[in-house]
């Protein structure tokens, strides 16, 4: 298990908390919708050759919620900033759903930002087919069972199994608030996004997507692919909206081929 | 004492099968709806708040649902509308506006002060935040509910008050003219009764701004804490809060008989009653709750109504409740909860002389100077509604105004809240009258 520790970086009056963890060339991870799911085995795997820089998204307990962040287009300016700052651009990103959609909106506004871009399961863009399934009038436990094609996943129950905790009830709440705060309308998508990202040239993209995922439809994917020139998809099978837990082998396979092409 | 008519106005077209299939009220198909029935239903309930006028209640009271045959009152301001032109001398009281999931102030400004100008001056406004499920019908965002909620309320004092043409460009609404031609009948405007649940949120906001609080059927125990609570607010802002400040509404059925009262009465927890208003997915969107009173609820879960129940939330963690479809074994958990919400004081059923003492004693603990008589839910015919509202204005009703004068219920009329200065350094006056708790079982 690769050492991780808890950073505080000050950005635009902002005290972010990152994640760091893992040794090389950085690998920025940003995180889904639910929050930061913890060190998980796939990141261990990655981190022997790539240092982690996680942001833990504002609001989301640990990093204080910013009053005028009020879009996924705000958001993406902050991490843009603290990007910069900390001198990592050009980066590669892994980003997550949610997370996808804050990268999308930094590469739109700043195609030089990173040096590899992924998205896996990612939101954002209005897809061409299907809907961007509703998380927000769901149970929690309903919500995080449609993550996974299998809820039976060692790692999925890992980190969700076991009665609720309030902590954790509290920070699930934080994690909905937040996305419903820059994501209820238009739901998790910004339909001036797909028009920006036809400036995006020359940045190696990667768009991964479960082939069980019942969170962000294929119809993202193409999207995606239309927008942004020369993006590749790769779908993983039999998997949900969580490749990386479900069948972290060939999620770091895939991953680790991108980045060294 | 301020004695006032309210009914959520239920559709009374449903089967009960299709409530309990669909573990609440709200998203119950629209297949399901039957115009003649609204129509009729509709047009009833107009004619019974003209009643209630005839029968000598002060107010009659409305509120407004979306999405719900639970409550008909989906555009209230329509009702409101209509009964400020058929009757003559009934305060219209709302129950209230849903500020946060309507998005227009100006335009609610601009309703309410058509009403209160065609009423000649008997609107009384109230504002709500709108019921979780809300939140999702109308695509209100939940977590800026509470903001919106605050600026649509400021601003539409600002619309009455302030002379125009202004503009305005707050956080969450935006007008480039603000002129409104209509302005409210009643000087600077009409007054505002808040209903709640018992967020102490809403509570302070009400204590500071001198606004009565109306509790919803709420838990005798917790609501004597939130009356304390909004009273020491209220010496924080300098006055001493008394009856002016509270109102209190209460589910009432009442018939000639006992068992006739009993059988009816049970209509209240038709289709699972108010705590089948919404599933728990929908009662909780995100955002919607106070980040201290999601930690609150995560660790000692309690309240109910629209609020949330410990079943509720423990549903909202796991996944919903399981699924039955044994709906007779549903029912008759329900009615354990009907006789238990009487012992506790949370629903009056009966004949006026067995209600009565109960009626006094919610006056003598909770001691508001409003108080809204909650008629029948369910598919309940119209001449039994009627029985109970006479025998409420004709039997009850006199005793409980001898009774009120008798412990000094004074009304918001007859004392303007927050009119009684509170001097620093000297106890304030109790708001609440927790004696009779303990016979009753209840915590003191």
């Amino acid at each position: 298990m690769a050492n991780w520790t808890e950073q505080k970086a000050h950005i635009a009056e902002a005290e972010l908390t990152l994640i760091k963890g893992g040794s090389g060339k950085p690998l920025l991870m940003l995180h889904d919708e639910l929050g930061f799911p913890g060190w998980m085995q796939w990141n261990d795997e990655l981190a022997a050759d790539r240092a982690f820089v996680i942001p833990l998204q504002p609001g989301y307990g640990k990093t204080p919620r910013l009053e005028w962040i009020r879009s996924f287009r705000d958001l993406a300016g902050l991490y843009s900033m603290a990007v910069r700052e900390l001198g990592l651009d050009p980066v590669d990103v892994v980003a997550f759903s949610a997370g996808g959609f804050i990268a999308a909106e930094m590469v739109a506004a700043d195609p030089k930002i990173f040096d590899h871009l992924i998205l896996v399961g990612p939101m954002g863009l209005k897809p061409e087919k299907g809907e961007i399934w509703d998380i927000f009038p769901v149970t929690i436990r309903t919500h995080l069972r449609a993550t996974v094609a299998d809820p039976g996943t060692t790692e999925f129950g890992s980190i969700y199994g076991g009665e609720m905790t309030p902590e954790q009830f509290e920070a699930f709440e934080d994690a909905r608030a937040e996305s419903a705060r820059i994501g209820w309308e238009p739901y998790m998508h910004n339909p001036s996004l797909p028009y920006l990202l036809r400036g995006v040239k020359n940045v190696p993209t990667l768009l991964v997507r479960g082939s069980e995922d019942r969170i962000v439809p294929a119809g993202c994917i193409a999207a995606y692919t239309k927008a942004i020139d020369g993006a590749r998809a790769v779908e993983i099978a039999n998997v949900g909206h969580r490749p990386e837990i479900e069948n972290s082998a060939e999620f770091v396979k895939i991953v680790q081929e991108f980045l060294a092409s | 004492m301020q004695i006032s008519y309210f009914t959520e106005r239920p559709y009374r077209g449903l089967d009960e099968d299709e409530i309990l299939k669909n573990k609440a009220y709200f998203a119950v198909p629209n297949a399901l709806f039957d115009r003649e029935q609204a129509a009729n239903d509709y047009n009833y309930y107009l004619d019974e708040y003209c009643y209630a006028e005839e029968l000598g209640f002060d107010a009659v009271a409305l509120n407004e649902h979306h999405g719900n045959p639970f409550c008909m009152g989906s555009v209230m301001n329509v009702e409101a509308s209509i009964l400020a032109r058929i009757t003559n001398k009934v305060r219209i009281v709302l129950i209230g506006n849903p500020l946060p999931v309507l998005k227009h102030p100006l335009r609610m400004a601009e309703e309410l002060a058509e009403i209160d100008l065609i009423s000649r001056g008997r609107l009384v406004t109230g504002w709500v935040r709108g019921a979780g499920s809300e939140q999702f019908f109308n695509n209100a965002n939940p977590a800026y509910n509470r903001e919106m909620f605050n600026e649509a309320h400021d601003f539409i004092v600002q619309a009455w008050t302030k002379p125009g043409p202004w503009r305005y460009e707050g956080k969450h609404f935006h007008y480039r003219h603000v002129n409104p031609w209509a302005l409210p009948y009643q000087k600077p405007h009409p007054p505002m009764w808040i209903p709640g649940v018992l967020s102490p949120e809403t509570a302070r906001w009400c204590a500071e701004h001198r606004y009565p609080y109306l509790g919803l059927g709420t838990a005798l125990g917790p609501t004597c804490d939130l009356w304390d609570f909004y009273a020491d607010e209220a010496a924080k802002h300098g006055y001493q809060a008394g009856p002016e400040n509270f109102g209190y509404l209460i589910p009432t059925f009442l018939a000639e008989t006992e068992e006739k009262a009993q059988e009816i009465g049970k209509n209240f927890v038709f289709g699972g009653g108010q705590n089948a208003f919404s599933r728990p997915e929908h009662t909780l969107p995100p955002g919607y709750n106070s980040k201290g009173a999601i930690r609150m609820l995560a660790k000692h879960p309690g309240g109910s109504w629209l609020g949330v129940s410990p079943e509720k939330l423990r549903a909202h963690s796991d996944g919903g409740r399981p699924d039955t479809t044994d709906f007779d074994t549903v029912r008759q958990k329900l009615l354990k909860g009907y006789g238990k919400a009487q012992r506790n004081l949370q629903l009056l059923i009966g004949t006026p002389e067995s209600v009565l003492p109960k009626a006094k004693t919610l006056l003598r603990v909770l001691r508001p100077s409003i108080f809204v008589f909650f008629n029948i839910q369910g598919p309940v015919g119209d001449e039994d509604r009627k029985t109970s509202m006479r025998l409420i204005a004709q039997e009850l009703t006199p005793q409980l105004r001898e009774y009120a004068k008798e412990i000094d219920l004074v009304d918001p009329f007859e004392r303007t809240p927050g009119s009684v200065a509170y001097r620093n350094g000297v106890t304030r006056d109790p708001v609440v009258d927790r004696e009779p708790l303990a016979a009753l079982g209840m915590a003191g």
